[in-house]
């Protein structure tokens, strides 16, 4: 569930509250597995004593770098897109294209993975019979603190009240004299770090390649469209509904019909609510 | 359209029709050129193989011919094309399967007369589903209703729905998805990851041979040559005219009393039709299927070509599909790494410059320069058309 959600956070400002459709925000969250991964090696390499403790400082750093990535692709392709979504579509797709290439040609096309410290190895034995890992509670808990993070953002501080009211009324906001330009620059640029920041996490799960972006994008794309544009809530609902029902349907069947069967039940729901679960209004 | 019924009442049926179909004389010359270029100059310059290949890039042509007309004309971004594009390669490659794998030539395997990928996975018998493709009638007439009844299916909740653009575009890439995940997990129903290959004959007729394949060039351009006449005159219509009307204002259109959503359900149909008929004809000049000419890359790929050669132009969508098939072709033989970059920098530089692509081009740059030699030589018009064909003339019809 976490993933699914993680996956969507980034978006649901992007996609949910923006109405700007990022065809490479898989390759943000792929940015920041493989900030993730290179810092490890170097760490394991140059300053072994920070073996332990190195994820958490891994953390800042890949969101920092999906957050300098995406304000440059913001200034230079998103800002002249917005009256055209379609051709955002579009055009980010190139950008993904040459951002895969990009990890290929720069980095190496060979899956490369984290070398985790021990502590997020082990597992915590709730019960005699119950087993967690680490890594998947410390996963929750970032989710947790994402999420919240992101309602204090864009409920409480500065910014994030110009990134709603930009989002309910662009002239109205510039005519009261915010900067909705920089506002948008600058929105963008913070789902870029959090997608980075949730790429990061996924290091702990599976390993990176230059093409992993394409597993991501449809899901990350179907939680937020199934839970509604632009409501939090509606994503974390959808984010479960996704989790449980392809958990449940891989135990009965193989991964590939499983998956073909999650698909179509979304399809079928959203038949029914064409606009999602929990729909708000959002720019059009 | 007042004035279209009066030209049919009081003049002839002939030029009613003209009217339709070309427009003026403009369209006549650009369709005249395309004619040329497929049917009598390809032909000539290229061998073989190469003719094989650019048949292979007509059949993506189709797509993007269903693309202007969905997403150029009508505003209905599909990323899903591929979907189409496959099904009527496999119903294809399912008739010609079944033909390779008689009885005598599959002797060795533990249940004769059965495609091999099936024996290979324990299936004894042919499942029901494959018995249509016995058929060749059977088989054509699915190729054509099944994407049109599946696209009514995928798209008549949505659009009843009010799905805008973007999520609409969203779901039909996941249905994409979808299909890929299908294929690639029922191993003995369609042969899984490796698709369907092996294809040899179509009613004892070989396909591989040198001969076969010119022959089916020829067929694919002709059939393509139709359904641009057909789009054009689709698109002419008062239906073409409503499709572009509520791309631009739609809810205009729906206060004038239009059903906006029976049009869309018809042009997405359309699309997937076309994509079909362009599916088959790949596998007839390839000679097989697989699920990754179907994913979403390539679904997108052939919103890349539709793009490249202007969304809204139907000639232009066939000197996209040629121009980017080949430059792929050529840059990603010498330069694979750099052709991603390439290809990747080249889309973002349509999107932003050229939104309309190589008919835009046209229109804006080479258009105004190619009046100004027909009214220097006002007379000599074998001029013009010679040097259109250098410069991939593109000639954008009734907008």
């Amino acid at each position: 569930m976490c993933i699914y959600a993680l996956m969507g956070l980034g978006l649901y400002i992007i996609f949910g509250q923006m109405g700007v459709i990022n065809m490479a925000h898989a390759e943000f969250l792929v940015l920041g597995s493989y900030t993730m991964c290179l810092f490890s090696q170097l760490v394991t390499e140059h300053m072994p004593f920070l073996t332990n403790y190195y994820v958490v400082l891994a953390i800042p750093l890949s969101f920092g770098i999906a957050f300098g990535v995406g304000y440059l692709v913001e200034w230079s392709l998103i800002s002249r897109l917005y009256k055209r979504p379609l051709d955002t579509l579009l055009a980010t797709w190139g950008l993904s294209l040459i951002m895969q290439q990009s990890f290929r040609t720069f980095i190496g096309a060979r899956e490369t993975s984290a070398t985790l410290p021990e502590w997020l190895l082990g597992s915590w034995s709730a019960t005699d019979t119950i087993d967690i890992p680490v890594s998947g509670l410390v996963l929750l808990g970032l989710t947790i603190l994402l999420t919240l993070g992101l309602i204090f953002y864009t409920k409480k501080t500065r910014m994030g009240l110009r990134m709603q009211a930009t989002t309910q009324n662009r002239e109205m906001t510039g005519a009261l004299g915010i900067n909705t330009k920089m506002t948008d620059r600058f929105s963008f640029a913070i789902a870029c770090g959090i997608s980075g920041i949730a790429g990061a996490f996924f290091t702990t799960m599976a390993s990176t390649s230059p093409s992993a972006g394409e597993n991501y994008i449809v899901d990350s794309f179907l939680v937020l469209v199934v839970g509604g544009l632009g409501s939090l809530a509606g994503l974390f609902v959808s984010a479960g509904f996704l989790a449980l029902l392809s958990s449940i349907l891989e135990f009965f069947m193989t991964g590939s019909i499983a998956k073909v069967i999650l698909y179509v039940i979304i399809f079928i729901t959203l038949m029914k609510f064409t606009k999602g679960i929990f729909y708000s209004k959002v720019r059009s | 359209m007042m004035n279209n019924l009066q030209k049919y009442s009081d003049s002839s049926i002939k030029k009613f029709l003209f009217e339709r179909f070309f427009k003026n004389k403009e369209g006549v010359i650009g369709f005249a050129i395309i004619a040329v270029l497929l049917l009598v100059l390809f032909p000539t310059i290229f061998s073989t193989f190469r003719l094989n290949m650019i048949g292979k890039y007509l059949c993506y042509a189709f797509v993007s011919l269903g693309l202007v007309m969905c997403w150029g004309r009508a505003g209905i971004l599909s990323l899903g094309q591929g979907l189409f594009f496959g099904l009527g390669g496999y119903c294809m490659a399912m008739f010609l399967k079944l033909e390779a794998s008689d009885p005598e030539s599959t002797a060795i395997q533990t249940t004769p007369g059965i495609p091999d990928f099936m024996d290979w996975n324990q299936i004894t018998e042919l499942p029901a589903m494959w018995y249509p493709f016995k058929s060749l009638s059977l088989t054509i007439l699915l190729i054509l209703t099944l994407p049109a009844i599946l696209a009514y299916i995928m798209s008549v909740f949505y659009f009843k729905g009010r799905v805008t653009g973007v999520v609409f575009a969203i779901l039909t890439q996941s249905m994409v998805a979808c299909a890929w995940y299908f294929i690639v997990g029922n191993q003995g129903l369609f042969g899984g990851i490796n698709g369907i290959t092996d294809l040899k004959t179509l009613k004892g007729w070989d396909i591989r041979s040198e001969e076969a394949q010119t022959t089916l060039y020829f067929v694919c351009c002709i059939l393509l040559l139709i359904t641009i006449l057909l789009s054009r005159y689709i698109m002419s219509t008062r239906l073409g005219r409503v499709l572009v009307a509520q791309r631009d204002k739609e809810m205009r259109v729906r206060f004038s009393g239009y059903s906006i959503t029976s049009f869309k359900i018809f042009v997405f149909c359309l699309a997937g039709v076309v994509s079909s008929i362009g599916g088959a004809m790949f596998t007839l000049q390839v000679g097989f299927m697989s699920p990754n000419l179907i994913g979403i890359k390539p679904s997108i790929d052939m919103v890349i070509f539709t793009a490249v050669g202007g969304r809204e132009s139907l000639l232009g969508a066939v000197y996209g599909a040629l121009a980017v098939n080949a430059a792929k072709t050529t840059f990603s033989e010498a330069y694979p790494n750099l052709w991603t970059f390439i290809y990747g920098a080249t889309f973002i530089i349509i999107v932003l410059f050229l939104p309309k692509g190589l008919a835009g081009l046209y229109e804006n740059f080479i258009k105004p320069q190619l009046y100004k030699i027909i009214c220097k030589f006002s007379s000599k018009k074998t001029e013009d058309s010679d040097d259109s064909t250098n410069l991939k003339p593109t000639v954008t019809d009734a907008k």
